[in-house]
């Protein structure tokens, strides 16, 4: 028997939720249109703020594309270039908010020296961009694809697959010598994470945080953190269904292996990012840092399948494609596309899937207590800290 | 077997996934070159700035919203009103107006200026040496203001706050009066303060006393030299300019003619900056500083002033076409303080 209903009880469910949102619209409907002139308008000079978000640099030509990170519309009436105004086309006038312009200026710029250019807006304020030094930018040719697919494979797949030959030796090494290389893989990944949070904040506080800077970092961070988990969770369930137990060891290693990529994948942009500007001058001193601090990655993947039996070529291989071969993507997008939000969401990416490894892999370093930390393990994780620092100071870049 | 087929379908989605992201990849940064882009750099590889310094091209200055125009104000000598007095001498009498004045400085760019009668620079008030002259200052700004002439006068009509007149209030205003004393070039500017800023926003003006003689016949003509410091952080100047509008000579030439005498009036009132220069290409100056001697100083092609020095130039241009004038300070040049003499005949 039901209660008799009365007054909101007798609307139906879809009313009492459409009702409100319906109120809710013509509310803010009405703020949008009327309640801006009762406040009265805001006092003061227009608010203008743009941000160079792109330089780009060919023979006899500068290339800026500006973003609008002011709360008003603003215009770019002159530029100069090195205090001589220059002429330049734009693919466009006005720029709303968080509306983007690209500007080509006519200069003759000198490789080797630096440029400051100075936006001139139509009420008078100066907007001023620092180049330190003028280098041209790669044109996006096959040339350049084929550098960086190369870059990539250097420091990409070639290191992880060396690493991953350890293999053999961690199958036959003994149980607990097993927890101590989970705890070194530990040590390795809670080194990139960090590493990568820092580089992160350092690229996400540079931008123009049009698109919210440094908030992307986390959010990516965030993200990545909780795909693999539910990924993990997706896997566990079919592997279940499928042989009962399921293999959880591959599992472990490819979480592993795709926290990997999704950092390589950072660590690419960032060299491509680099050699675009450049930065970066691709030496054998280079490629052998990047690769020696990312054999320890391999070693990384196969420490969890030593208890297992071997799994088949195919899936080592596989295992070390996506671990290593993000690299040379991350390296194209850096060298041609790059944004510094973009860069920092993708270094987010990386963090958040790394912790969520280190998550993983802590239940097998577990001894027959149940503790994790024990003085073996913590000489591990201590290890594998010092073996990335190490590595890294190698990485003159 | 589910393993092999979670293996194989893993290795060829992860495979596809990766084509179909450089692809994309590939496919956004071959991104068309923009519409309506036209890059002279394309036509010499060392980019159109070798050219030259210049605005955006395709822009020009509204002259008519202005209210000015610097080709007009370039040979505009205000002789006032005369009337005679009893003693036999002449009474020369303006009236000048302060107004502020939002002005287009360089294509696209408005300055909120102060001026004297709508214009920057203000009227070149011109007289005869020996007159009596009288300058009704009227204050139709928001701002106090004053008139200060670089001449000889009395410590109440010097146009400073606390002594006789001082400060002219909005609304109000006040008669400077002094005789013509001594001839020459000279100038006349607010000296209200923060001073620096008075001076910048455009109250500033020629102030020319021939000697009671005259000077030789020629194509007379009035320039002087400013600057905007447009985002105001008084740490110099965005654009230079003669008479207010930047690159305004190299768009509509000083005309002239050849084997003409010319004589520039020529005033520097740049704030912000501690000098100024003047250069001529392919021809030199006799320089009279400040005009108050008939014989010049020196004959030059290149004279440094600084704020509030001026001086007569008086050349003839020996071959016809496009002259070069321009400060020899490279930056105010390249800022917009360059134009030329197109000499004919």
């Amino acid at each position: 028997m039901g209660e008799e209903r009365r007054g909101l009880g007798r609307l139906p469910l879809w009313a009492l939720g459409l009702i409100p949102l319906v109120l809710i619209v013509v509310a803010l409907g009405a703020l949008l249109t009327v309640g801006g002139d009762t406040m009265g308008d805001r006092r003061g000079p227009p608010v203008e703020d743009i941000a160079v978000e792109r330089t780009v640099l060919r023979p006899g030509e500068i290339e800026l594309t500006l973003r609008n990170v002011g709360p008003e519309a603003a215009k770019v009436a002159q530029v100069a270039v090195n205090d001589a105004y220059v002429d330049f086309s734009a693919d466009g006038g006005e720029i709303g908010p968080r509306g983007s312009r690209r500007l080509t200026l006519d200069y003759p710029w000198q490789e080797g020296s630096p440029l400051l250019m100075t936006l001139l807006t139509s009420t008078g304020a100066t907007i001023e961009h620092e180049v330190a030094v003028a280098v041209e930018t790669p044109s996006r040719d096959g040339d350049l694809y084929g550098l960086m697919a190369l870059l990539g494979i250097y420091v990409g797949v070639i290191p992880v697959a060396l690493g991953m030959l350890f293999l053999p030796f961690v199958k036959r090494v003994r149980e607990h010598w097993v927890r101590w290389f989970m705890a070194l893989t530990v040590g390795l990944l809670g080194f990139l994470a960090v590493d990568a949070y820092l580089e992160g904040t350092e690229i996400g506080e540079a931008s123009t945080g049009a698109f919210g800077g440094l908030q992307l970092l986390f959010i990516g961070a965030v993200v990545a953190f909780f795909a693999l988990v539910w990924l993990d969770r997706f896997l566990r369930g079919r592997s279940e269904r499928a042989e009962g137990t399921g293999t959880s060891a591959f599992r472990v290693s490819l979480l592993i292996a795709i926290g990997i990529g999704l950092h390589n994948l950072g660590e690419g942009l960032a060299i491509g990012a680099a050699y675009a500007i450049g930065n970066l001058a691709l030496g054998a001193f280079l490629v052998f840092g990047f690769a020696l601090h990312n054999t320890t990655e391999g070693l990384a993947i196969v420490a969890p399948l030593a208890k297992e039996r071997r799994p088949s070529l195919v899936r080592l291989v596989a295992l070390g494609l996506i671990a290593g071969a993000p690299a040379i993507l991350g390296a194209f997008i850096g060298a041609s596309i790059y944004n510094p939000e973009l860069a920092t969401l993708l270094i987010g990416f990386g963090i958040g899937a790394i912790v969520q490894v280190i998550v993983q892999i802590v239940p097998a370093m577990r001894d027959g207590a149940g503790r994790a930390l024990t003085p073996a393990t913590i000489g591990g994780i201590l290890a594998g800290v010092a073996v990335m620092y190490a590595t890294g100071l190698l990485i003159i870049a | 077997m589910a393993a092999s087929t979670f293996t194989r379908g893993a290795l060829l989605s992860a495979a596809a996934g990766a084509g179909a992201l450089v692809l994309a990849g590939a496919a956004a940064s071959r991104a068309p070159a923009i519409a309506g882009e036209a890059t002279h750099a394309g036509m010499k590889g060392h980019g159109g700035g070798a050219d030259g310094p210049t605005f955006r091209q395709g822009g020009v200055v509204d002259h008519r919203a202005n209210g000015f125009n610097p080709t007009e104000i370039l040979r505009d000598f205000d002789w006032g009103t005369t009337r005679r007095l009893g003693n036999g001498r002449t009474l020369r009498e303006w009236t000048v107006v302060a107004a502020d004045k939002d002005i287009e400085v360089a294509p696209g760019v408005v300055y909120p200026a102060w001026t004297y009668n709508g214009r920057v620079p203000g009227p070149t008030l011109r007289c005869r040496e020996g007159e009596s002259l009288r300058v009704r200052f009227v204050n139709g700004s928001a701002h106090p203001h004053t008139m200060h002439f670089h001449g000889f006068h009395t410590a109440e009509m010097d146009g400073v706050a606390g002594i006789g007149a001082g400060l002219i209030q909005p609304g109000k205003s006040t008669v400077y009066e002094f005789d013509a004393d001594p001839f020459g070039l000279h100038l006349y500017h607010c000296h209200a303060g923060p001073l620096a800023e008075h001076i910048a926003r455009g109250m500033y003006g020629a102030f020319i006393i021939d000697p009671r003689k005259g000077r030789a016949e020629a194509d007379e003509m009035v320039m002087v030299m400013n600057g905007f410091n447009t985002n105001f952080d008084a740490q110099g100047n965005q654009i230079y300019a003669v008479n207010t509008i930047a690159f305004h000579h190299v768009n509509e030439p000083v005309r002239v003619a050849r084997g003409e005498l010319i004589r520039v009036y020529l005033v520097n009132i740049l704030e912000y900056d501690p000098i100024n220069s003047f250069h001529v290409h392919g021809n030199f100056f006799d320089y009279f500083p400040t005009g108050t001697r008939l014989e010049p100083s020196e004959f030059t092609d290149t004279v440094m002033l600084g704020q509030g020095q001026r001086g007569i130039l008086e050349m003839r241009f020996r071959t016809p076409g496009l002259h070069m004038f321009h400060a020899h300070k490279t930056e105010f040049a390249e800022l917009g303080w360059m134009g030329d003499f197109e000499v004919v005949g």
